[in-house]
């Protein structure tokens, strides 16, 4: 388990061979990029992400420690961003390693679920004309709903 | 009498004026602790206006405002996360 919060970028091809270099009798890697998106209308200047250090760090090992209780992984990354980014630029992966493709697929996706509405980030968008705090969406919580059965 | 650290992020940090400040108190709950701010200044009011739309954490963890503050050093209010 690899838990990485950090203001600069990351590479993700280096990061992705490493964590497949790293992995013993794993038979499948699943990786996750988000990346950020520019708005319709009025285009996106820069994306700020702020945070809860020492929370953040803990949500995340939290969260990668539940996936490793319900999915047999031999390995699981996390890297996530703060600060500030521009369109196209890359906020965070996940990479996930198991003996087979669905708990790979299954633990990355679990991942995903939980650090957007469950790892104290948050993102606002800066353009020419404004700037404003991104809202959660309620299908972001609902999204954690469909792991009820694991909790 | 408890000394707690009191972290605001995001909009929330924004509309009390300042990321964290230190508070003497003796209140019980989480809902507790946030009347208390209401009453002592408007800009509270103001960001405590939807508890709904709150999330709270006591000590680096997520918990809800009828928590108790037993024990207690940190508590940090904000908006629901949106990472990703």
């Amino acid at each position: 388990m690899d838990i990485r919060v950090q203001e600069e970028p990351f590479h993700f091809g280096t990061e992705a061979q490493a964590f497949s270099d790293a992995q013993d009798g794993a038979g499948a890697i699943v990786t996750f990029t988000g990346l950020v998106r520019d708005l319709p209308g009025t285009p996106l200047d820069v994306m700020e992400i702020e945070h809860y250090p020492g929370m953040t760090e803990r949500a995340l090992a939290k969260i990668a420690q539940d996936a490793s209780k319900q999915w047999e992984l031999s390995g699981s990354l996390i890297i996530h961003r703060f600060g500030a980014m521009r369109p196209g630029d890359q906020i965070m992966m996940v990479a996930t390693a198991s003996k087979h493709r669905k708990d790979a697929f299954e633990a990355a996706e679990f991942l995903m679920d939980f650090l957007k509405s469950r790892a104290p980030f948050w993102k606002r968008e800066i353009t020419a004309d404004n700037t404003s705090w991104v809202e959660s969406k309620p299908e972001d919580e609902d999204a954690l709903s469909r792991w009820d059965h694991i909790q | 009498m408890m000394t707690l650290d009191i972290l605001y992020f995001a909009w929330l940090r924004e509309r009390v004026g300042e990321p964290r400040e230190v508070v003497e108190t003796n209140v019980e709950t989480v809902a507790d602790l946030v009347a208390e701010l209401v009453a002592k200044d408007e800009r509270y009011a103001l960001a405590f206006a939807d508890m709904s739309s709150l999330r709270v954490a006591i000590d680096q963890e997520l918990t809800d405002f009828t928590a108790s503050l037993k024990g207690a050093r940190e508590v940090a209010f904000f908006p629901p996360m949106t990472g990703g």
